[in-house]
């Protein structure tokens, strides 16, 4: 086989170990609860007869444990991610209604990061100096934190932006979700900057650089011809790990500004102990995490002809 | 003669000063140091002299501006801010030390057995590893929650569990390059057992990488355990704790009543602050040394 082949199907079946791996973890979670799973699943609830057979289905209870694993992934594949305790809809019904609103919150986030952190980072000269202090300070603010502030500063006191909801689509959802973006964005902007800095210092350092400098070519020139390209793909992987990493950040962000995306739904589902919702967005979250990862880390390796095929970036 | 002895001598004299754990991590290094234990000093003896019950509830005086009573005024239950904030530290540094000791137990043992042992023992050890990695720590948290209701030891437990994998990663790789050299080599020729030379040998040259990225755990730890009880998943009311406080904090705000929040807030983002710039100079010093 091609070393490309080869080193794509190794990557692939990494990637379906792992899922394999936390999709049965989510799912063996259910016998980590203690009490029977059906104790767990009703929680004391009154729950009719119907309803309790109707779980017992579901969950396959009669079933030995593996067989009802794989029965579960089986349905998981179909887009069966069973059925809501609480509302009694279908799980994947009731997360396609909210799916959207993550969705472009994580977006508008991922945009804001890679747009002002790695602009940030790219400013040489003495402005770079205050963008470092800056970016250790906003290192340090918790995701939540600086929605508190953000609410209380543009919601309450100045009234600029609405402090919750996703407004009625279009200009007016981004309007709404500018506030949680830039909350849940803030310590990746930061990360990205600093990336993007040292990347840059460290780039300028290297021999042929320091020769083109020497050699009197016009500094614009070094960066972009030079510099950039070098510091280029490090930083984009990083930067893009990181935009994976909001997803985790998202959940608490959804909950401040009352999104109504998976995120609130997940919070709202523990507290309900409506443990399918629970189970299915836990797993759409590490899934998704998992694909960004190999896909990072695919593009990486395939595109910086350095990374040699055989080696893992790490 | 005496010069070149000189010459050998002098140098090796200046490049061994004092090794105390804060030499050799610049000004913001020990600054952020002592900020640490100013703030674990507080925790150790501010809940013995607070001004007021951090817990006792008069509603006729909630919301009371700051005074010579209460120093940063009340909370929305009449309860005095400031002393809640000083009790609050407590819950705020031990649920990350907790996470951190135990990840870090936890992963340097699994870092050390994978890399002396190597072969199919290592592979799963890695896989192990990236599947626990794919689990952001709060998700781990919430379905923790999920599953044992919420509270600080279920919270705590989860989080040991999502951040081994960070300790665990950086001790193999660095116990790895450690496993390569000649002098491991001399010692299995010598006929020493594999267990004493990772814990002789190689977990003491590989010890500050683990003491500096414990640090920085413990920053990401300090957060996301905040960010739990202010959901209300960790710390349960009416135990005061930071991240709780914001949280309650929020109906003050929307009311313009910002100053528990905010008070909360800013303790927070100091003590992080101050962790991730020691934890930072750490890693410098250790990457440095090495």
């Amino acid at each position: 086989m091609a070393p490309t082949g080869a080193f794509l199907a190794r990557r692939v079946g990494g990637l379906l170990g792992t899922m394999f791996v936390a999709s049965f973890v989510v799912f063996g979670a259910l016998y980590l609860a203690p009490g029977s799973p059906l104790s767990f699943l009703t929680q004391g609830r009154s729950v009719t007869p119907e309803a309790i057979a109707q779980l017992e289905a579901q969950y396959h209870l009669d079933q030995p444990f593996f067989m009802q694993y794989l029965i579960w992934l089986g349905g998981v594949f179909k887009g069966d991610l069973g059925s809501s305790i609480i509302f009694g809809d279908s799980v994947s019904n009731l997360l396609s209604q909210r799916i959207g609103n993550t969705a472009l919150l994580l977006l508008v986030a991922a945009v804001l990061v890679l747009l002002v952190g790695l602009f940030a980072g790219l400013k040489p000269g003495v402005f770079s100096e205050s963008v470092m202090v800056a970016a250790t300070a906003a290192m340090a603010v918790p995701g939540f934190v600086a929605a508190v502030v953000l609410m209380l500063v543009f919601a309450v006191q100045l009234g600029w932006f609405p402090s919750y909801g996703m407004g009625d689509g279009g200009f007016d959802s981004i309007w709404h979700l500018t506030l949680p973006a830039v909350a849940l964005a803030i310590t990746s902007i930061a990360f990205v900057a600093r990336l993007t800095q040292n990347a840059i210092r460290s780039e300028m350092r290297a021999d042929h650089v320091q020769t083109a400098i020497s050699r009197g070519l016009p500094y614009r020139f070094i960066v972009q011809r030079h510099v950039i390209r070098n510091a280029a793909m490090p930083v984009l992987t990083a930067a893009g790990l990181t935009v994976a990493g909001l997803i985790a950040g998202s959940v608490i962000i959804e909950q401040i500004f009352q999104l109504g995306g998976l995120g609130q739904f997940l919070i709202d589902s523990v507290q309900k102990k409506d443990f399918p919702v629970v189970q299915a967005i836990c797993l759409i979250y590490v899934a998704t995490f998992i694909v960004l990862n190999t896909l990072i880390d695919i593009a990486y390796t395939l595109l910086d002809p350095r990374v040699s095929l055989g080696k893992k970036a790490s | 003669m005496t010069t070149t002895s000189i010459v050998t001598q002098a140098p090796s004299k200046k490049m061994r000063p004092r090794l105390s754990f804060i030499s050799g991590i610049g000004l913001t290094g020990q600054i952020s140091f002592w900020v640490i234990i100013a703030v674990a000093l507080i925790a150790a003896v501010g809940p013995y002299i607070v001004p007021a019950d951090p817990n006792a509830v008069d509603l006729e005086y909630a919301y009371y501006p700051p005074s010579q009573w209460f120093w940063l005024g009340t909370d929305a239950s009449g309860r005095d801010i400031f002393s809640r904030l000083i009790v609050g530290s407590r819950t705020a540094l031990l649920g990350p030390l907790a996470v951190v000791a135990m990840a870090t137990v936890l992963g340097t043992v699994l870092g050390l057995v994978a890399v002396w042992f190597g072969g199919w023992v290592d592979a799963l050890i890695v896989r192990v590893i990236d599947a626990i990695f794919a689990f952001p720590g709060i998700l781990v948290a919430i379905l923790a929650t999920a599953l044992f209701g919420a509270g600080l030891p279920a919270a705590t437990i989860a989080l040991s569990i999502a951040y081994t994998p960070y300790i665990a990663r950086i001790v193999r790789s660095a116990a790895l390059r450690e496993r390569n050299l000649p002098y491991i080599s001399a010692l299995q020729v010598q006929g020493r057992h594999g267990f004493a030379i990772s814990a002789r040998h190689i977990l003491p040259n590989v010890s500050g990488l683990i003491v500096a990225n414990a640090t920085l755990c413990f920053g990401l730890a300090l957060i996301d355990l905040a960010a739990l009880s202010f959901i209300g998943f960790g710390v349960q009311p009416p135990t005061a704790d930071w991240g709780a406080m914001v949280g309650g904090g929020m109906s003050g705000i929307l009311q313009g009543e910002p100053l528990e929040a905010i008070a909360a807030s800013v303790l927070i983002v100091i003590t992080v602050a101050a962790v991730n710039t020691l934890g930072a100079r750490l890693v410098q010093r250790s990457e440095s040394r090495a």
